[in-house]
């Protein structure tokens, strides 16, 4: 029944298929995104289950962790967080007032209120990515309605986005990675710009601005909510160097993430509501804009 | 013809989960291709039944471990086998030593594959660093090829060469 030698052409026939079946696949997935669907299904019923058991490691050490601190260790966490968050509640209370403000002004000037977000914790897995690649596993999927591109946040900043969903599991993509690119503007005076992942953790650029704009080195970049796929306004980093090579057109300007992308453990998934009326969308000049 | 599954599946859902199993950020760039270092084992040593089907299957699999672009890896671990099987004979009865220099070109040439496509992408990583992998992925062959013909020899009695 078995042959010594594997039948030749069938072997090469097969290969040159699959070959051609690959890059036909890796066309649709790459150009029009076609193939979510079943990355889904996989995901969901054969990588999911695997993941859950690498991660079971991980979360046996910070369940003994848990279990397992001291008397004296819980007290003085206890403490410590009441105190954090008695000051929350007091800057929080400032915030209240503030935003009623804010929400009064904007209506005298009959302009569109604040929308507000829904948020939702998640926990990044313990899971190994492509080094090269900047990208997280997060351990909620379209179960919690979790979908393509939805920001996400830490504690101190933008993170990135949702790029495959699964239906327990979803695969972000750091506002680090060389591919990704989010609108945003200087909090100080609101020039806008992009700023694109380096593939370095600790780095973003900004591109496309002029010698003559106005930054200086610790400016703050808020997401401008351009483009409609990041929530405006919040913090993406801080600018730490500013060159302005002579003979280029524009600035190297790099800047510092806020968000801790490469530390956090629980990050937050957001949900904003887009503006609905195509005449709110435009946004007002502010004076000194550069495009 | 499906018995020998039994070991097979196994060791290879064992190979993903190394490829997904987290390493120190140094030791990230070092982590040897184990689906590919066991796909050529099995590729080896029981041609006529894994073949270049199943290595496309878990190619697709390790695409969506890893996030890269569906058929990446897949087109990767599809040629290395196709080469394995034209070879397979010859294989066999190198030294361990010669095995393991043919499994680093097999590496090279799966990590070149991927690295192409990474490029046409526009996201080329660093060229030095992504042999790495192949390289400890030669250095650890001999073991695995003892401890895979171990683990056939256990559960398929049967056959011997």
């Amino acid at each position: 029944m078995q042959s010594l030698f594997l039948r030749g052409p069938s072997v090469t026939l097969r290969t040159i298929v699959l070959v051609a079946l690959s890059i036909m696949i890796m066309t649709a997935d790459h150009r029009w995104h076609h193939l979510e669907a079943a990355r889904g299904v996989l995901e969901t019923y054969i990588i999911f289950p695997l993941r859950y058991l690498i991660n079971i490691p991980a979360d046996l050490v910070s369940w003994t962790d848990e279990s397992f601190s001291s008397h004296q260790t819980l007290l003085d966490d206890n403490r410590d967080l009441r105190e954090q968050q008695l000051r929350a509640q007091v800057s929080l209370q400032k915030l209240s007032i503030l935003e009623k403000e804010n929400e009064r002004l904007r209506k005298m000037l009959s302009a569109r209120p604040k929308v507000g977000e829904l948020v939702l914790v998640a926990e990044l897995l313990s899971i190994d990515l492509d080094p090269y690649k900047q990208q997280v596993v997060l351990n909620k999927g379209s179960e919690k309605e979790v979908y393509l591109g939805q920001p996400i946040i830490d504690a101190w900043g933008v993170m990135g986005q949702v790029l495959h969903v699964g239906r327990h599991s979803s695969t972000a993509l750091l506002i680090s990675d060389p591919s990704h690119a989010i609108p945003v503007q200087i909090n100080r005076n609101g020039l806008r710009s992009t700023a694109f992942g380096t593939g370095q953790a600790h780095k973003l650029e900004l591109r496309y601005i002029p010698h003559s704009a106005d930054i200086e080195i610790g400016d703050l970049i808020v997401t401008s909510g351009l483009g409609e796929r990041f929530p405006p306004n919040y913090p993406v980093g801080r600018i730490i160097e500013i060159e302005r090579p002579a003979g280029e057109t524009f600035a190297t300007v790099i800047a510092e993430p806020l968000a801790h992308l490469d530390r956090s453990r629980e990050v937050l998934l957001v949900w904003h509501n887009p503006p609905v009326k195509k005449t709110e969308k435009i946004e007002p000049e502010e004076p000194g804009i550069k495009p | 013809m499906g018995k020998c599954y039994r070991v097979v599946l196994p060791t290879l859902i064992l190979a993903l989960m190394l490829e997904m199993m987290p390493l120190p950020d140094w030791a990230g760039p070092f982590r040897p291709n184990w689906m590919a270092l066991v796909m050529i084992y099995w590729a080896m040593a029981l041609p006529e039944h894994v073949g270049v089907t199943l290595a496309w299957i878990f190619g697709l699999l390790l695409d969506v471990t890893q996030g890269a672009i569906l058929g990446q890896h897949a087109i990767g671990m599809v040629l290395i086998v196709y080469l394995v099987h034209m070879q397979y004979q010859r294989i066999r009865v190198f030294s361990l030593v010669q095995q393991a220099m043919v499994v680093f070109f097999l590496l090279i040439i799966k990590q070149l594959l991927v690295l192409w496509v990474s490029g046409i992408m526009g996201r080329a990583p660093d060229l030095g660093q992504y042999f790495f992998p192949s390289l400890v992925g030669a250095m650890i062959w001999p073991w695995l090829f003892v401890i895979l013909r171990d683990l056939r020899r256990r559960f398929a009695r049967n056959r011997t060469f």
